[in-house]
């Protein structure tokens, strides 16, 4: 008897407590539209603010209130159809974003690829395509593409991994990482801005660090160490080749290590921490040494997080853009990267079927590493399950 | 600005009514009472102007053609867009036209003119042949058609120099190509450099060269050539296009005649390209007018001062004098005799005479009195804008983007840092979409 007592005083205070807070919501809101009539036409900085806030909440109301109503709409229909339509109404909305955002995008995109003129309505096949994997500037650009995935994965991942190893519980520890993690904080084009100074050869004045060294280097080094164009050098420091990047794109790609080194030394690192100390013990204890505990043990015992780790950049990389678009002399230098053609033959240069093509190889590009951090993750689930 | 025109409508009337009261008696002066007063032509009547110009520039426009709207009783109703080539589209498709736009591109007009969405102001032919410098005719003519007479004006064939340097060094103004290259060797000889080049300007790097060459083949292979090379009626890498191409490279892969080198010019960024004029790096520096901007608070401009321009000039010191530049179409969208009667005002010196008073634009028109130009820098471009023979738009931007906004770019920066005229200019007119 007490229990169904204590259990209807329980549900009258909950439904007590949703009449307040609807009341409160309802008479907050009353307030805000109050004010927001009051300032009328009003400009003042405090109007703009307030203007902004009033608008996002109004939004944010909305939102929750249409989820709120369709979701109470749910709960009234009996089972299985309630179950259904919850999840209808959670799923349903995220889908139409997909189905709209990205699927739809992603056939009209594949479609335009096929075609070509300034208005894109003229029938091409494949030409694009084959354009891409025959003419030399193309295949320059996808040959950028491949140094860019295999010198920013590779290199980033090497120094999270050493970091990672070297730094742990090393004094000083957590501000060397902070360190190495602050350029992931700047964005790509201020990263490009900052390193074309680095780069910068300025003869009336010269201010370029890389040249201040390079010259510096001059009593060391044999042969003459005179300032040089470094974003304007094709070759591979002197080696002219096909396969290689040029040292302008090497001087590019470097930017990019220094901005996702810190992600992977950040996450490595963590995932580190977490391998259980008596399994290293263990090790030490059987005669491994310091170098085939971690080779042997550490490492493979994060192998998913590295997987991860090179997976994310990858991707990062296959999208890489705005770098090449603040340092790359509008691509003039064999130096472009498939991101940035897709955006110049779009938009500036109005050939939308040759940008949709560059789109959907990259689209294709991504998908397997998608796929490989996808079972990755799925693996990790289960590891831990 | 809404309050400044209410002022200018109050002061005009104030004067115009204490002009009364003082000259009461004066029969003429009454004559002009009366018109402005009583039988004004057009008494009432409304012509909307769309056009890209806005704030400080919109307010002397419209201070401009004040006096007419008094004469007239016409009320000149001016917008500017911020989006104006969007927005006209809208307008104009949606049956919304304004009276009249000043559209700055000659493919926009020919696109509207080939839709039929232009009144022809075939009646200001006449008026665009006795006053405008030559070219205007045929830019404001569609399909044998002539649609829209100029507006405004600016320039590109221009070598910035200064003039304290040259004057110290005993430097002449060159009037021929090749005094100014011979100008270039003497500077050479005594231990300076003679040009500031700097293509750099991000993903657009490359264009200060496309000016150079289109400069040059309106000059060395004439402006019937230049239109037949925009239109792609000859190919990209002519004969007389490699020619001209070759005559840049004369100058601008000259090692010795370019600041820092030639392969200095894709890492110059165009807007600090021609500083160095200011302390003697460089003698001379090729850039459209809107460099005047580029040079520091507190450097004097014009004939006396640290910086002015001179005309880029031709092969010939008697051949026709082409300039290179942009411009604003006077386009009609309504056929109204108020509209016409606008756009005939707006062609004439009258109102040019009045626009330069109020500084910072140029007019074709050269029945235009230079000497209103208040500014040494502006009137030295009025005077070289008149005194030239033939205008031409940049012609990269009528080329298809893929080569005006893509290749000219990329192989001209190709070029400069290596690679042949002939090799640069075949991958262009690869480049070149077919149909």
């Amino acid at each position: 008897m007490s229990a169904i007592q204590s259990g209807g005083t329980a549900s009258i205070s909950t439904e007590r407590s949703k009449g307040t807070i609807a009341a409160a919501v309802v008479i907050g809101y009353g307030v805000l539209y109050g004010i927001r009539t009051l300032l009328g036409d009003g400009n003042g900085p405090f109007a703009q603010i307030f203007k902004t806030l009033y608008t996002v909440a109004v939004g944010v109301g909305f939102l929750v209130a249409f989820f709120g109503i369709l979701y109470a709409l749910a709960s009234q229909l009996k089972e299985p159809w309630r179950e259904r339509a919850r999840v209808a109404v959670f799923v349903g909305p995220a889908l139409i974003l997909l189905i709209g955002g990205l699927i739809v995008p992603s056939v009209l995109t594949a479609r335009l690829s096929l075609f070509t003129g300034s208005n894109t309505d003229k029938w091409y096949g494949l030409l694009n395509y084959k354009a891409m994997f025959t003419q030399r500037q193309n295949l320059l650009t996808l040959r950028n593409n491949v140094w860019w995935v295999i010198l920013v994965t590779g290199f980033s991942t090497i120094v999270g991994i050493t970091v990672a190893r070297f730094a742990d519980r090393m004094r000083g520890e957590p501000i060397a990482k902070a360190l190495l993690f602050l350029p992931m904080a700047i964005s790509m084009v201020g990263a490009g801005i900052i390193w074309r100074f680095v780069y910068a050869n300025n003869p009336s004045k010269q201010y370029g660090l890389l040249n201040w060294i390079w010259v510096g280097l001059d009593p060391i080094l044999p042969g003459k160490q005179e300032p040089h164009y470094w974003l304007q050098d094709t070759t591979f420091f002197g080696i002219k080749s096909d396969f290689l990047p040029g040292s302008n794109t090497v001087f590019m790609i470097i930017v990019l290590i220094w901005i996702q080194a810190g992600f992977a030394t950040v996450i490595i690192s963590a995932a580190i921490k977490g391998v259980p100390d008596d399994l290293v013990e263990a090790a030490r204890i059987d005669g491994a040494t310091d170098r085939q505990a971690f080779y042997k043990i550490v490492l493979p015992y994060v192998k998913t997080t590295v997987i991860t780790v090179v997976t994310t950049i990858t991707i990062a990389v296959l999208k890489v853009f705005d770098i090449v678009q603040a340092m790359g002399l509008g691509g003039a230098f064999e130096n472009n990267v498939l991101a940035n053609q897709m955006y110049t033959e779009s938009f500036t240069k109005q050939n939308e079927g040759y940008g949709s093509a560059v789109a959907v190889v990259l689209f294709i590009a991504v998908v397997p590493v998608v796929w490989v951090n996808a079972r990755n993750q799925k693996a990790m689930r289960e590891a831990r399950a | 600005m809404v309050n400044r025109r209410q002022l200018a409508v109050l002061a005009a009337a104030v004067s115009i009514s204490m002009l009364a009261v003082a000259c009461g008696s004066d029969s003429k002066s009454s004559d002009t009472a009366g018109t402005t007063g009583g039988d004004k032509p057009y008494a009432g009547k409304v012509v909307t102007i769309f056009s890209s110009i806005r704030d400080v520039e919109a307010t002397r426009l419209e201070t401009a053609w004040k006096p007419f709207e008094d004469a007239t009783g016409i009320d000149i109703q001016h917008e500017g867009s911020g989006a104006f080539e969007a927005d006209l589209k809208v307008r104009v498709d949606g049956g919304n036209s304004p009276d009249l736009a000043f559209i700055p591109q000659p493919g926009l007009l020919a696109t509207l003119a080939r839709d039929g969405k232009v009144t022809a102001l075939t009646d200001l032919k006449a008026d665009v042949e006795a006053n405008d410098i030559g070219g205007w005719v045929e830019l404001g003519t569609v399909d044998g058609k002539f649609y829209a007479p100029p507006f405004g004006a600016n320039i590109k064939s221009l070598v910035w120099y200064s003039p304290a340097a040259f004057k110290d060094k005993g430097y002449a103004i060159p009037t021929t190509w090749q005094e100014m290259l011979d100008l270039s060797q003497k500077i050479v000889d005594d231990g300076g450099v003679p040009w500031c080049v700097g293509a750099g300007s991000d993903q657009a790097t490359g264009w200060p060269l496309t000016d150079w060459v289109e400069d040059a083949v309106l000059r060395f292979a004439g402006a019937d050539v230049y239109d037949k090379w925009v239109s792609h009626a000859i190919p990209f890498n002519d004969p007389a296009i490699i020619d001209a191409i070759d005559q840049v490279g004369a100058i601008v892969k000259n090692d010795k005649f370019v600041l820092n080198g030639s392969k200095s010019i894709p890492s110059t960024t165009f807007q600090e390209a021609g500083l160095p004029i200011l302390d003697g790096g460089c003698y001379m520096h090729r850039q459209a007018n809107f460099y005047g901007n580029q040079f520091p608070e507190g450097t004097t401009k014009g004939p006396d001062g640290q910086v002015n321009a001179f005309y880029f000039p031709t092969v010939k010191a008697d051949d026709p004098k082409p300039m290179l530049g942009g411009g604003e179409f006077i386009t009609a969208f309504n056929d109204k005799p108020e509209v016409a009667a606008v756009a005939k005002y707006l062609t004439s010196a009258e109102y040019a005479n009045n626009r330069l008073a109020e500084g910072n634009w140029m007019t074709p028109n050269k029945k235009a009195d230079a000497s209103l130009v208040t500014d040494p820098l502006e009137k030295t471009f009025q005077d070289l804008l008149v005194g030239s023979d033939i205008f031409r738009f940049d012609g990269s931007d009528s080329m298809p983007s893929a080569v005006g906004n893509g290749t000219f770019w990329t192989e001209m920066v190709s070029w400069v840092t290596g690679k042949s005229t002939v090799d640069a200019a075949k991958a262009i007119e690869d480049s070149w979409p077919k149909s």
